[in-house]
């Protein structure tokens, strides 16, 4: 679970900066406290441990973001740093773990979905809608014409030959789970992931 | 890996072979650093290319690339001749004393049972008694016993037939075998550390097999500081192994073959027998496994009387093999309509890149999820982005394959559990919403399969029971949380809706359901068991048992029972991860039952033999693993020149499977990645970009010499699949190898660029062979043959 009492800390110390900024109002020049050293950035961010995406070492991470909670702000992660706790990393991170912030953030993520119609020499932006529609048809009309109920010796196989599936390895047990589920109810052999490459 | 990363600080000789985990596992690596800190342990690194893990080791010792079957045999001889075997281990924990069909041999680099391209296996079984168990010799002595027959086998690897293949002198072999071998102590452990310089080969199992061997050998096997212990490259491809690919369902059941038309009939084919009294044989279990996993997938449309949906799981034609280089094949022929793509990019990661751009483009469609736009989404641009690299590629108005490319939620935006390499799933939580129109995959392929069950249940269409029935019963079916997955692949008794504790609360009766039974007890009644986060270490070997969850069972050290004798003696006192007080195993989870006695059964528990195998008679190119040449080499076989390459090895026939020869490609290349890039993704983030901008040809200095290359020439290196062109780095760290009497140079390829992202250059796989391994169908990505041309 995402900790909670890094939320508290955060109204606790809210309240008492509150307070005693009241009370500094009064007593210190208005430039002295402009030239006091800003609190760091990760001070009152939200924590949520995580797991490095690359190798297999199992770095676990913390993922700091601010904004979060308040129902009109989209959390932001401001930075990404080693997690002490974890018996395999004690809080380090290698050259490519210690930059995840800009993975997670890189200007070149994609946030919409892309088409390239057949023949076509550019990309369209297409909805999601459009996009379900239109592979739930290719894939269906695939599985219809390529799925083999029998062989040729008239034994149940139940298998679509025309259709390949690859991937897994850079997501969750889950996701793999549910994309085994996805393959079987097609009833997709050509499955491969990374471990054979 | 059979025991983890933090039990490598408990080793006395670590052996890094096949792997850089200095540069490419850097935090993995404090382990071993620990390891020579805290016990003065010896760090052997044998690599064709001096790494920074060579740098640190106490020997490094260059081979050629392709060679560590000879080295490893090399080992296995020396151990066998010194008598630097761990000789009580060998006799109680492995199948030395096991006999071997009459007529089993070996000659002119074949088996016995070859013929016409193929192996008849039959000489290649155990002797069974008329109650079908092996027949043993524990004395070792008799001719057709596994230690007899092993010891002929390797008799032929002396230490200058060794040095003559590998490239290294005898001395240098001599040395790491005096330090490998200091492991055959009782009291001593070493590990074996490797990736993908071993499961890069037409031989890769074969490797593993044979650095198997030599663990077992030394009583390496379930003693923490041992094992065999593969790093693996991504974050998660442990936990995509252990959910299945072509070849098996989740947990490792086997997909079923088109003559196993039911239930009982497959059970019957996969439920392995005892292969001895004293075995308990726990995939015995089979039918619990199975049943359970079928009441997973279709729920209530599994019953007893419909063999739990088993018709509905799609069979294997007998023969016939799905693997990524015949279904690329496949694509390449015309036979594919669509491929699904979720977070995959084989234009990059597949060998032979030009057969890959061209399989893909005849497909009608394509679905790639992704991150960021991949030379795999966008491969129909090839002409347009990389005309020079990819002068075979069509243009794009040429290209009738429709692409759909989805924007994925990353690691920080969804929660759900890694596996790294020690086998532990270790969850995380979501951080953040992915950003814009980004989905998380969940969603994605939820809309997408209810979509397609929502066409069949409107239109009907061909075989629509596999569509309809598999159980999808979540919540908020279009947008399952993966907890509630999670829950369902831990397993639920069914009478009670309770979650297991674990797969031995598994039944076949259809009372319980399990998604993957080798991770059931990851989330009980307890709670989240892969959330945990507590640092107790009560064995005092790092073994933090609180922390995260291992499969299978929270064990973290895979045949700890091995670590004692067959009276339950620790081999070394001071450091056993499970003892036996009288009545109970106590430390780590037993690989072994909890409360069974030390001379109750056999201490391998997994296999029907109750003892480790030297002998593997399932691999289809021999029971032991036998030194062939990649499927492109500069040399004939020192061995048998008349059985050059791996037998069996798998290659294809499209016009664009070109093998080259030594007269035209006289250079051995290999291909490795750098600390600061990960794979083909971080050439998308600005500080890798930044740290490794360029790629580059790593040329060893005597061949820069006679070429006139310095640093910075700009070289063309081809392959019969292609060239490309980069500027050269010249190099000590690539040694000159003398091979059956002559030079042999290799030439480094670090693989991180292609034709999208923040820079730029030639994708490696452009020069790589479709030479495949035949038992798991991995790519020959080191070892094959290039030329070299100075054109700068």
């Amino acid at each position: 679970m995402p900790k909670e009492s890094s939320r508290r800390e955060f109204i606790k110390r809210s309240t008492k900066g509150a307070a005693v900024g009241g009370v500094a109002a009064a007593t210190v020049p208005a430039a002295a406290a402009e030239s006091a050293p800003k609190p760091l950035k990760t001070a009152h961010t939200h924590q949520s441990t995580s797991i490095c995406p690359y190798c297999a070492v199992g770095c676990s991470v913390v993922v700091h973001t601010l904004g979060d909670k308040a129902r009109n702000v989209k959390p932001a992660i401001v930075h990404i740093e080693g997690d002490p706790d974890s018996p395999i990393n004690r809080g380090t991170l290698c050259p490519k773990g210690a930059s995840l912030e800009e993975f997670v953030q890189s200007d070149r993520r994609l946030t919409t979905v892309q088409y390239r119609a057949p023949g076509s020499r550019e990309w369209t932006r297409i909805t999601w809608a459009e996009a379900m529609t239109k592979m739930a048809r290719r894939i269906k009309d695939s599985r219809d014409n390529g799925f083999e109920a029998t062989d040729a010796q008239g034994r149940t196989v139940n298998r679509l030959g025309n259709v390949a599936m690859i991937g897994g390895c850079t997501d969750t047990n889950e996701i793999n789970y549910l994309l085994s589920k996805f393959r079987f109810g097609l009833g997709l052999l050509s499955y491969e992931n990374q471990s054979r490459l | 890996m059979t025991n983890g990363w933090t039990d490598v600080s408990n080793a006395d000789v670590v052996l890094v072979m096949g792997g850089n985990p200095a540069e490419n596992h850097p935090v993995g690596f404090r382990f071993v650093m620990e390891a020579k800190r805290l016990r003065k342990a010896k760090i052997v690194c044998i690599d064709p290319r001096f790494t920074r893990t060579a740098a640190v080791s106490d020997l490094y010792v260059p081979i050629r690339s392709g060679t560590d079957i000879a080295f490893l045999g090399g080992l296995i001889h020396y151990a066998l001749t010194e008598n630097k075997y761990q000789r009580k281990y060998v006799e109680q924990h492995t199948n030395a004393s096991f006999l071997i069909a009459e007529g089993f041999g070996f000659s002119e680099g074949h088996f016995s049972g070859w013929k016409d391209g193929k192996y008849d296996k039959a000489t290649w079984q155990y002797e069974l008694d008329g109650q079908g168990y092996a027949k043993v010799d524990p004395t070792l002595e008799h001719p057709r016993c596994v230690f007899q027959l092993m010891k002929t086998h390797y008799s032929r690897y002396t230490p200058d037939v060794v040095a003559n293949i590998c490239g290294c002198t005898a001395e240098e072999f001599l040395k790491a075998a005096a330090m490998i071998t200091i492991a055959a102590a009782e009291d001593k452990s070493g590990t074996v550390l490797y990736a993908l310089g071993w499961t890069h080969h037409s031989f890769a199992v074969q490797l593993i097999h044979a650095a198997a061997m030599v663990q077992l050998l030394m009583g390496n096997i379930g003693m923490p500081g041992g094992g065999v212990n593969a790093q693996r490259g991504h974050a998660n491809i442990q936990g995509s192994t252990d959910m299945g690919s072509w070849n098996n369902l989740p947990g490792y059941l086997k997909i079923p073959r088109a003559n196993q038309g039911t239930l009982a009939e497959y059970l019957k084919s996969n439920t392995p027998k005892a292969l001895r009294p004293n075995s308990l044989n726990y995939w015995g279990n089979t039918p619990k496994f199975m049943t359970s996993l079928l009441k997973a997938y279709y729920g209530p449309h599994a019953t007893a009387a419909n063999g739990y949906g088993y018709e509905w799981i799609p069979k294997v034609a007998e023969g016939a093999d799905h693997s990524w280089g015949t279904f690329f094949d496949e694509m390449h022929a015309g036979k594919m309509d669509g491929l699904i793509s979720f977070g995959m990019n084989p234009v990059a990661n597949g060998p032979n890149t030009p057969k890959m751009i061209r399989a893909l483009s005849k497909l009608k469609w394509l679905i790639v999820a992704e991150n960021f736009e991949t030379e795999t989404a966008a491969f129909w641009r090839a002409k347009e982005l990389a005309d020079k690299e990819y002068p075979q590629s069509l243009k794009a108005e040429d290209i009738q394959t429709e692409v759909f490319l989805l924007p994925a939620a990353c690691f920080a935006e969804k929660d759900g559990a890694f596996v790294n390499s020690s086998r532990w799933l270790q969850w995380k939580e979501a951080a953040v919403d992915p950003p814009g129109d980004a989905r998380r995959d969940q969603e994605i392929i939820a809309d997408l399969f209810l979509a397609v069950r929502a066409l069949y249940e409107k239109e009907g269409g061909k075989s629509p029971e596999p569509v309809l029935n598999m159980q999808w019963n979540y919540a908020k079916p279009h947008v399952p949380t993966l907890r509630e997955v999670a829950r369902e692949v831990n397993g639920v008794d069914l009478e009670t809706g309770k979650q297991l504790n674990g797969f031995g609360e598994l039944k076949d009766d259809g009372s319980t359901s399990c998604g993957n039974w080798v991770y059931s007890g990851s989330w009980t009644e307890l709670g989240n068991q892969m959330a945990r986060r507590g640092q107790v270490d009560p064995t005092g070997l790092g073994l933090y048992p609180e922390w995260a969850w291992s499969w299978p069972a929270n064990r973290r050290i895979l045949y700890n029972r091995a670590s004692a004798d067959d009276q339950g003696k620790p081999w070394d006192g001071t450091r056993a991860p499970i003892r036996w007080n009288g009545k109970r195993w106590g430390g780590d989870t037993p690989d072994y039952k909890a409360d069974a006695s030390p001379d109750s059964m056999a201490a391998f528990i997994m296999l029907p033999e109750g003892v480790a195998r030297l002998f593997a008679p399932d691999l289809v190119e021999g029971p032991f693993p036998e030194h062939y040449e990649p499927a492109e080499s500069p040399v004939d076989n020192a061995l048998h020149p008349n059985a050059n390459a791996n037998p069996m090895l798998k290659t294809y026939k499209s016009d664009m499977d070109a093998f080259g020869t030594a007269k035209d490609f006289p250079f051995v290349a290999i291909t490795y990645r750098l600390t600061e890039h990960f794979h083909y993704w971080t050439k998308h983030t600005s500080s890798s970009s930044e740290l490794q901008s360029n790629f580059f040809v790593e040329v060893p200095e005597e061949l820069a010499t006679e070429k006139g290359i310095v640093s910075g020439t700009k070289v063309r290196v081809s392959s019969a699949r292609g060239d490309l062109e980069g500027p050269a780095l010249v190099t000590k760290r690539l040694r000159t190898l003398k091979v059956s009497g002559r030079k042999v140079y290799q030439i480094g390829l670090p693989i991180h660029w292609g034709f999208v992202g923040k820079v730029h250059g030639p994708l490696i796989n452009k020069l790589t062979p479709s030479a495949y391994d035949p038992n798991c169908g991995t790519p020959e990505y080191k070892g094959f043959l290039v030329n070299l041309e100075k054109i700068g």
